[in-house]
């Protein structure tokens, strides 16, 4: 019977054990009630039946303490539920710091993905077995949403922001990749497949093909051509900060307050420059909305972090730059 | 046929005069304020909408027989789906139980000639009739492609279909279903007869209570967000453009603060029901009475306060997660409770298996697995796998069909001798609600199963392995579509050819039962004054019965 | 026999039923119109916080002398109202009538000065859609968002938004308040039924506090 009806997506990710082990407890706890009521309903109706066209039973109005009861352990079997529940929440929301980041951009009606070296897959993405995958999901259009059952992993791929997930494969295979958030006509055929690869598969894998350009490569190429460098040459005195070692950092805004320069934060600087200006600097940035798409910005943001920190005088500056304010 | 142990009351003739032929012809039912037959307008108004939205479920379920999109093209399953959802949400789930029942009912049993504003009452159901006819015309005239959620920005910026001629009749039929409810309202507060006491009003009415709370506040904010989805279609306004500075995710917020009360709105009345069958049915007063009115207000309460558990998956803030979570878990309690205290009720009791109570079984039965089933999803962890998948099309089902369907069909043949005098052919009746009831498992079980093994919801195509459940669902949909239609004929049946029924056939408490069946235009000629408590089963007279011959 | 016996509706057993109804009838009605209006002000709130540059230059655009007239004209417009319904409780017709009227003229006044600012804001191009063509007020705004036009049409949409479902709540209030003031002329209210009166009041009274939260929200706060 399990190879006619399974009940169950393959078990391929080291959360996909641990979300069937909550569900199978909630089914255990909806068929305990859900029987135990049918049974209540059942005996009752045929051990009271109506035996008489004048049968006037006695009076029971209520009962306080069963009251208590039965809302109170209902109570404490939800905390037991939210709390297990959530715990498995801050496992896929923390996102392990060895992840291999992949950059997901759904458009209608396809997958786009990138490595970080540079390998670009449509539909498809190959993994390695054992390797947390760090998914980096934004959208060109509408909201899509990036599913995959075997690993019990959804995200919505939305437009205007970066939406994150992972997922640590753990049985090489192939194996479906869904988009779950209606996006029109050809919603049921965006669709595709994960392949989980051996470690010296996946290398091979990589070393095959053309040789990619990295995000990294493409990022440079586009800090000179679009000009980012005239103001970002890492001197003090230039009219953007430096951003060697920015990812990550804190930083000080113009008017008070300060931010963490992470993906989202980098992004926004590209698009809307205006929206977090650093303090010390005028807010001049140009925007780059319309001109660049969303792996340009990737690639952009990939270059910004492969930068090395400033060595000397140049670093000590630009540290008490971030400083100051 | 002899009479049984529970067979109803009946009497030889119908009343003289009664709501049903005090005037005859077309327009003393268009221009009618007799809340009773503005009940009758809605009944058949919300059953033509039944049908549309069953034979559109007939070909979604046709279709996904096979794998491949062999029977329609991609866009016009699409629209199929959305309108399946539009009509059965808007038009049938919202309006079933308040506006016909609770119509009918609430004067009765609060001792009232009439609801507070009659013709606001009218106004009401030409606001569902008007929105109704705008809405097919958006579906049938083109249709309408984006779900009946209407996310943005697909449904302001990409989809080329009716979305602002259906704003537009949603809109308006958004306005009926407030003024039912602020009928409701000012009625209960102002107009129960002398000695009704709140803790002496009936389960239905305190469920109708709630209900119209949810309508007035919530359906505002749909309507004004379906108006700025119209506006920025019409007017490129980008609210929801995340080119513009936008918020798509904003609009998800707007539309669920309405749409998850709404799914209350839909469940309480038909809860009320239960109420009244349970305990008619085991002759006993309702287990913990002020419980189960108490937590109908508490669910209307805390129904407001869980709209993001729709959004898991579309990068809220790990505490926000965590606050819906909790908030979701909490709003099962009060339902919990009820349905031990229906349970607790037949226990000692005096109990009869006719029709409604076969419903109000399945109703008990239905909605268990159905609201549990609610838990899954109010965990985060396990949401974020399930959300968007054939599970929660299957969760939804069971509570708006295996829940308020039931309570709804279980009321209409409770009250069918009320409203037209007549008796329905009881055992034709239990056939049906036994078909129902399993074509119902049929065809939703299969469906968690699927959404579990990860078929995402509104998929034309979907992949092989998924076909064994899906074909098994489509056969339960065959059973359940015999089970829906079978009360079409024996019901209209019984109008002409059924026992005329006592006033009170069951018998039951309650002052509906005080008035003759069908009750005359002004309700109660001398209004009532209650002096007993309610659901007062060892006092109620059980007249002597006359059978037919 | 008096009118308050024909003024009575078939299914009320006695008037004070009936008033009882009608009065708590309004209240549950503003609750409602309440949300309605709550949506537009959780976007306003919502975008005001991500745009606040292009919300205050915006709303410099607006010229807040004539929103202050027309505030202290509608809060005028209030208490003939409420003189109004003083009367009624006090059974003089004809002063019903003539605060009634004067309630109508201080609401048409309201309207007349909004067509004139939303000539103007049509003549500059304010409108937003097609022909919505943004020059900032302050350059100072616009360095500070880029995309000062684009989040400029969003606060004009919100503007144009509210302020007109305000102004559709008083063109529909207005003539019934004609319709009550005929129906005064002809000597219907009185102590024994006032209902009608009082419960047009608290929509008025509503509709003033809406235009209480509008005024700020969209006027002042481009002001330094």
């Amino acid at each position: 019977m399990r190879s006619d009806i399974p009940l169950f997506p393959p078990n391929a990710s080291t959360m996909a054990v641990h979300v069937d082990h909550f569900y199978l407890f909630m089914w255990a706890v909806t068929f305990v009630f859900s029987i135990g009521i049918a049974v209540a309903l059942v005996y009752f109706a045929v051990a009271y039946r109506r035996r008489h066209r004048d049968e006037r039973p006695g009076e029971i109005h209520g009962s306080l303490l069963l009251e208590l009861v039965w809302s109170i352990i209902p109570l404490l079997l939800t905390v037991v539920m939210f709390v297990w529940s959530t715990w498995l929440f801050f496992a896929q929301a923390r996102v392990p710091d060895d992840a291999i980041r992949v950059n997901v951009v759904g458009k209608r009606w396809m997958w786009k993905l990138q490595h970080m070296t540079g390998h670009r897959e449509i539909n498809e993405l190959h993994v390695p077995v054992g390797k947390p995958v760090h998914l980096v999901l934004t959208s060109e259009d509408v909201i899509h949403s990036f599913f995959v059952p075997a690993f019990r992993m959804k995200k919505d791929a939305v437009p205007g922001r970066y939406n994150e997930t992972w997922f640590t494969a753990t049985q090489p295979g192939r194996y479906h990749l869904f988009c779950a958030e209606y996006c029109g006509t050809e919603h049921s055929r965006m669709i595709g497949s994960v392949h989980v690869m051996e470690s010296a598969e996946f290398q091979q894998w990589l070393a095959g093909g053309p040789a990619p350009v990295s995000p990294v490569a493409l990022g440079r190429k586009l800090f000179t051509e679009r000009m980012c460098v005239t103001c970002h040459y890492g001197d003090s005195g230039a009219r953007g900060p430096a951003l060697n070692g920015l990812p990550g950092s804190k930083v000080a805004l113009l008017g008070g307050g300060s931010a963490v320069a992470d993906d989202t934060y980098l992004r926004e600087s590209i698009l809307t420059p205006a929206a977090k200006v650093v303090a010390g600097y005028q807010p001049v940035m140009p925007t780059y909305a319309g001109q660049l798409g969303e792996e340009d910005v990737a690639a952009l943001i990939a270059f910004i972090k492969s930068l090395p920190p400033l060595a000397g005088d140049a670093a000590s500056r630009k540290a008490s730059d971030l400083r100051s304010n | 046929m002899a009479t049984t142990v529970t067979t109803p009351i009946t009497q030889e003739r119908m009343p003289k005069e009664h709501y049903l032929n005090a005037d005859y012809g077309v327009r003393s039912w268009l221009l009618t304020i007799d809340h009773k037959r503005i009940a009758i307008l809605y009944l058949v108004s919300i059953s033509i909408m039944f049908a549309l939205g069953g034979i559109y479920a007939t070909a979604i379920r046709l279709e996904l027989l096979t794998p491949a999109g062999d029977l329609f093209t991609s866009e016009n399953y699409n629209k199929m789906f959305t309108a399946h959802g539009v009509i059965m949400v808007f038009f049938f789930l919202i309006p079933a139980v308040p506006a016909t029942l609770g119509n009918f009912l609430i004067p009765l049993m609060l001792g009232a000639k009439d609801l507070a504003f009659p013709r606001i009452n009218l106004l009401s159901w030409y606001l569902y009739i008007v929105g109704g006819l705008i809405t097919l015309a958006a579906l049938f005239l083109g249709g309408l492609d984006t779900g009946w959620t209407f996310y943005t920005p697909y449904s302001t910026a990409f989809s080329n279909s009716n979305v602002i001629l259906a704003g537009l009749g949603i809109f308006v039929a958004g306005f009926s279903s407030i003024l039912t409810g602020f009928n409701f309202i000012v009625t209960i507060h102002k107009m129960r007869a002398p000695g009704m006491t709140w803790f002496r009003m009936p389960l239905f009415v305190w469920a109708h209570y709630a209900t119209s709370l949810i309508q007035i506040l919530g359906t505002p904010v749909v309507a004004v967000t379906i108006l700025l989805v119209a506006v920025e279609r019409a007017f490129d306004f980008g609210f929801f453009d995340p080119a513009r500075g936008g918020d798509p995710i904003l609009f998800q917020h707007l539309f669920w603060f309405y749409s998850h009360p709404a799914v209350y709105i839909m469940i309480l009345p038909s809860m009320g029901v239960i109420s009244e069958l349970v305990t008619c049915f085991s002759r006993k007063k309702v287990f913990g009475y002020s419980f189960i009115a108490m937590s109908s207000l508490a669910i209307a309460v805390i129904s407001f306060l869980v709209w993001a558990h729709h959004m898991f998956v579309t990068g809220l803030s790990v505490y926000a997660a965590m606050i819906f979570s909790a908030l979701s878990f909490l709003v099962a309690i009060p339902s919990a409770i009820k349905v031990f205290n229906w349970t607790a009720t037949l226990f000692r009791g005096s109990v009869s298996w006719q029709t409604p109570m076969l419903y109000a079984f399945g109703f008990i039965g239905l909605f268990t697995i159905g609201g549990l089933t609610g838990l899954f999803l109010a965990s985060v962890g396990l949401d974020i796998h399930v959300t968007d998948t054939y599970f929660i099309v299957a969760h939804f089902h069971y509570v708006m069909v295996g829940g308020v369907i039931m309570g709804y069909l279980g009321g209409l043949h409770f009250w069918w001798p009320k409203i037209t005098g007549r008796l329905y052919p009881e055992w034709w009746a239990r056939v049906s609600a036994v078909l129902v009831f399993v074509g119902f498992n049929l065809t939703f079980f299969p469906q968690f199963i699927l959404g579990y093994l990860g078929m995402p919801r509104r998929y034309h195509y979907y992949v092989e392995e998924f076909q064994v459940l899906n074909v098994l669902s489509s056969a339960g949909a065959s059973v359940l579509a015999v089970g829906y239609v079978i009360p079409l004929f024996y019901l209209g049946w019984s109008m002409r050819y059924g026992k005329i029924a006592a006033p009170n056939p069951w018998p039951a408490t309650g002052l509906e039962w005080q008035t003759p069946s069908p009750p005359p235009t002004e309700n109660f000629p001398v209004t009532p004054e209650v002096t007993e408590e309610v659901y007062d089963y060892p006092n109620l007279r059980l007249p002597k019965e006359t059978v037919l011959v | 026999m008096s009118s308050h016996s024909a003024a009575l509706r078939h299914h009320f057993a006695n008037p004070e039923q009936q008033k009882e109804a009608s009065v708590l009838g309004m209240w549950v009605f503003i609750a409602q119109e309440i949300l309605f209006f709550g949506g537009l002000f959780a976007t306003y709130l919502v975008y005001r916080t991500s745009y606040p540059h292009a919300f205050a230059d915006a709303a410099g655009h607006l010229d807040w002398k004539l929103g202050a007239f027309n505030t202290v004209v509608l809060i005028g417009s209030s208490f003939t109202m409420a003189m109004a319904v003083h009367s009624a409780a006090h059974g003089k017709s004809r002063a019903i009538v003539g605060w009634l009227l004067g309630t109508i003229l201080l609401g048409s006044v309201f309207l007349g000065v909004k067509v004139v600012e939303y000539g103007d804001k049509f003549e500059h191009h304010l409108v937003p859609g097609r022909h919505f063509q943004y020059a900032a007020h302050h350059e100072a705004n616009l360095a500070a968002d880029p995309g000062l036009a684009q989040h400029a049409q969003l606060y004009y949409s919100l503007y144009f938004g509210m302020t007109g479902l305000h102004a559709l709540h008083m063109i529909i209030g207005i003539p019934i308040l004609g319709w009550i003031a005929r129906r005064a002329s002809r000597g219907e209210f009185g102590p024994h039924y006032d209902s009608p009166v009082e419960i047009t009041g608290l929509y008025w009274h509503f509709v003033d506090i809406v235009w209480i939260f509008l005024f700020p929200l969209l006027y002042l706060i481009g002001a330094h």
